[in-house]
């Protein structure tokens, strides 16, 4: 039971890192679209959907609460005033998808604010788990670090990876959903996009090996963790194939792979640890009785409905935007 | 622990809630007013039904976007700023609120594209029933929020666990609490008279203007008719939440009625200044007799008053006082309002008394402001217990929470809410006056030029057909 909910919470991490990443990159990369009706394309090419991507986080955070509570109290409670920063951010951004069009002369403003909040919702999501990767201060189950206690450099700088990683994502997704100068915009932002995400992902790893963290012992411990990078190497060739030779889509996914590469490698890194390295999974977990209440109902029917109809979603806003026709 | 970060926290919640109700308040009627809307055009093809279901559907876009942002910050606070509650009570409300997101949250966000973008590239039968899960997705999530809330209000089904931590025995007796299920419709139904009492200001409004005069009759009818048949029935629940009170939560019951001492047999105290210091009440008007046969249904029996509890144990009085009885008098005016409407309706000439269509004009904020006094009835009338009888508002925020970090996250919040509110009302204001899009040629064609499309290849009768995959292609 515990193991299921560990993979659904992994699920529901990797889903919402990948598709709200891609709006969030989208979000990023909106103020340097050549003109106004490429803006509008790259707005059209993710409104159907940021809503239920954005969902993925809500569902993360409740199966924190119901079935690991104690990392829920824990690590929100310690990251209180990023937390409360993230949460500001998405709010201004999800309202520029209602508001922009709506706007009189205040155009600019929501503009300011939809990609001001993907940047900063972005740069904490990343901060976070950099924290999280060098260890929190935390004695006897309780945070002792202070408000501030998540701030390093290696956290910024995972902040800063984050970022470029989900332009990333948003960039291959705009390949995918729109044409011509949009289309091409992406293609010509992808292999630099990449590069700085390469150069990015070593600089926090040499870090990481400088500041000896905890974590690097166990990469170093546990060969069959060198799968994920080489995932990561075969993912990142396709890539540069793809750019190559402008195939849609392609990207979007080979920089998806990267990510889920990158997960998995934290992921197996920090087991059986949940924060690391002070509380356990089964630590966390709430009692049997909670766990098996969601499983029954929400984990063996409800989750996989979720999961088809996101799918079908998708299907229904396949093929390229047409800004003109779909919005409201 | 720092009492002001106790203090500043929930205020916090309180306000950060009171701003997130508004928006399901009225987005789950909406939802449920569009089904019926879609499912009208379907049945009948009278144009008017189509017409007022995109006029209302622009409304209920930013509404619900509105709500859906300020919804994930409730999914946070619980464990930001009260982790202990989190920690000890996760257990149980973990999982009601995990129900929340799979069941609804997940449904309502999937099926809101569809519904804002998709009529053109989904069969009929499909939006449709895009519009039925969107409805449905809202009403599911009331009832998890009314079902983790109404264990708060009334724990049952859990014992008590090493640390404190509460672990559930009975679900079933968790989710079929009786609270849950007179509280349930209750917010169920103050949703849909505050979308009903909208609905008919608006089509007031336009008839007050003398423009879209059928989409404002037909408006005005609805709104008032379906109010006129659910006001009686939301009376009769909110007697049933009241009976429960008495009977499960007797503090919040005298603070209702602001008992002070205990009463046989018990007036009804119907206006006066609760003077808490005192433990009594100022310039009180009260009826005799009354107050027993409110709360228990004779003239004798002995009623429980404030002074009876240990002072630690007694909610603030005056805010369930008024605000009970500002919410009560909103739904006594709704009441009025709808069935003197019906009345005109029957009997002809409703839409040429123009002092009935002001003050259905004036009557669109009454939904809002009986939801919202109704909450800090329930919420203020359980202090100050967050769990009632098990575990204290003080207790429950997070112990090392400092007093400048939630003065700061406080101030973000007013001020992006404020911004919010201003933009959001602004906009739908405009949205309102612009009435509904006349069917088919678009007369708002001119002014929002991202619509021309919509129309091409189907006139309004004509199926939308399969779905228009390669578009733009």
């Amino acid at each position: 039971m515990i193991s299921f909910w560990t993979c659904a919470l992994g699920l529901s991490i990797l889903l919402y890192v990948t598709l709200d990443g891609f709006d969030l990159g989208v979000g990023m990369l909106f103020p340097f679209a050549p003109n106004e009706t490429a803006r509008r394309h790259m707005l059209a090419a993710i409104s159907p959907v940021w809503d239920g991507n954005e969902t993925w986080l809500v569902i993360v955070a409740s199966i924190l609460f119901g079935i690991f509570p104690l990392v829920y109290s824990t690590l929100l409670s310690a990251l209180y005033l990023p937390l409360m920063v993230m949460l500001a951010a998405l709010i201004l951004r999800g309202l520029a998808f209602e508001f922009r069009y709506k706007s009189r002369g205040f155009r600019r403003f929501w503009d300011f604010g939809f990609t001001g909040g993907s940047f900063v919702a972005g740069f904490i999501q990343g901060t976070a788990v950099g924290a999280l990767v060098e260890g929190l201060a935390i004695q006897d189950g309780r945070y002792v670090g202070g408000p501030f206690g998540w701030v390093s450099p290696f956290a910024l700088l995972c902040g800063l990876g984050l970022c470029l990683g989900y332009c990333l994502l948003g960039a291959g997704w705009l390949t995918y959903r729109t044409a011509e100068d949009v289309q091409s915009f992406a293609f010509r932002l992808l292999p630099r996009l990449m590069v700085a995400v390469l150069v990015f992902l070593a600089a926090i790893f040499v870090l990481a090996l400088a500041l000896d963290l905890r974590v690097m012992h166990r990469w170093l411990e546990q060969p069959e963790l060198a799968l994920f990078p080489v995932v990561g190497v075969v993912a990142s060739c396709i890539f540069f194939v793809a750019i190559r030779k402008h195939y849609p889509l392609v990207p979007f996914l080979c920089g998806s792979a990267l990510f889920a590469a990158a997960f998995g490698t934290l992921a197996v890194s920090f087991y059986p640890y949940m924060v690391p390295f002070s509380i356990t999974i089964q630590e966390a977990a709430a009692p049997h009785q909670s766990l098996a209440f969601l499983f029954w109902g929400a984990g063996v029917f409800v989750l996989p409905i979720t999961l088809v109809y996101t799918l079908v979603v998708y299907f229904i806003f396949k093929g390229k935007v047409d800004p003109d026709a779909e919005y409201h | 622990m720092d009492v002001s970060a106790l203090l500043l926290s929930r205020i916090q919640f309180a306000f950060t809630l009171a701003f997130h109700i508004i928006f399901p308040a009225f987005t789950i009627g909406l939802a449920a007013w569009l089904t019926f809307l879609e499912a009208l055009w379907l049945a009948t093809r009278r144009p008017v039904y189509r017409r007022l279901f995109d006029f209302w559907l622009g409304i209920f876009g930013v509404a619900f976007g509105i709500g859906v942002v300020t919804g994930i910050v409730m999914a946070f606070q619980f464990g930001t700023n009260w982790s202990e509650l989190a920690r000890r009570a996760g257990s149980i409300q973990g999982p009601l609120l995990g129900y929340e997101s799979f069941t609804a949250f997940a449904l309502e966000a999937a099926f809101f594209g569809v519904l804002m973008f998709g009529r053109e590239k989904v069969p009929r039968w499909f939006y449709l029933m895009s519009c039925f899960m969107v409805a449905a997705g809202t009403s599911l999530s009331a009832f998890w929020i009314m079902v983790s809330n109404s264990w708060m209000q009334w724990p049952v089904g859990f014992a008590m666990g090493p640390g404190g931590v509460f672990i559930a025995t009975d679900w079933s007796a968790i989710v079929f609490s009786p609270v849950a299920w007179v509280r349930y419709p209750h917010m169920i139904l103050a949703a849909y008279l505050t979308s009903a009492f909208c609905v008919a200001a608006t089509g007031a409004w336009h008839l007050l203007r003398g423009s879209f005069k059928s989409d404002a009759r037909v408006m005005l009818r609805m709104g008032l008719g379906i109010a006129a048949i659910l006001v009686p029935v939301q009376l009769l629940f909110g007697h049933l939440v009241g009976d429960y009170t008495h009977d499960k939560q007797p503090t919040k019951f005298a603070a209702i009625e602001a008992r002070w001492h205990d009463e046989q047999p018990a007036s009804e105290v119907l206006i006066a200044w609760p003077d808490q210091e005192h433990e009594r009440n100022r310039y009180a008007v009260s009826i005799p007799y009354l107050g027993s046969l409110i709360g228990s249904m004779s003239f004798h029996s002995k009623e429980v008053g404030l002074t009876s509890f240990p002072a630690a144990d007694r909610p603030p009085v005056l805010i369930p006082f008024f605000a009970f009885r500002i919410m009560v008098g909103c739904g006594l005016l709704m009441l009025g309002l709808a069935w003197f409407g019906t009345l005109f309706m029957t009997s002809g000439g409703l839409e040429r008394k123009r002092w009935f269509l002001w003050a259905t004009f004036c009557s669109f904020p009454l939904g809002f402001i009986a939801t919202l006094t109704g909450w800090f009835t329930a919420e203020v009338g359980r202090q100050p217990w967050t769990i009632y009888g098990q575990v204290r508002t003080a207790d429950a925020v997070t112990p090392f929470l400092t007093t400048p970090q939630v003065a700061v996250s406080l101030l973000v919040f007013c001020a992006i809410y404020a911004l919010i509110f201003l933009a959001g009302a602004v906009y739908i204001y405009r949205l309102l006056q612009r009435g509904p899009v006349q069917l088919p040629s678009f007369e708002g064609a001119a002014t929002n030029p991202k619509r021309p499309l919509s129309m091409t290849g189907h006139s309004p009768g004509v199926r939308a057909g399969a779905p228009t995959l390669e578009m733009g292609e």
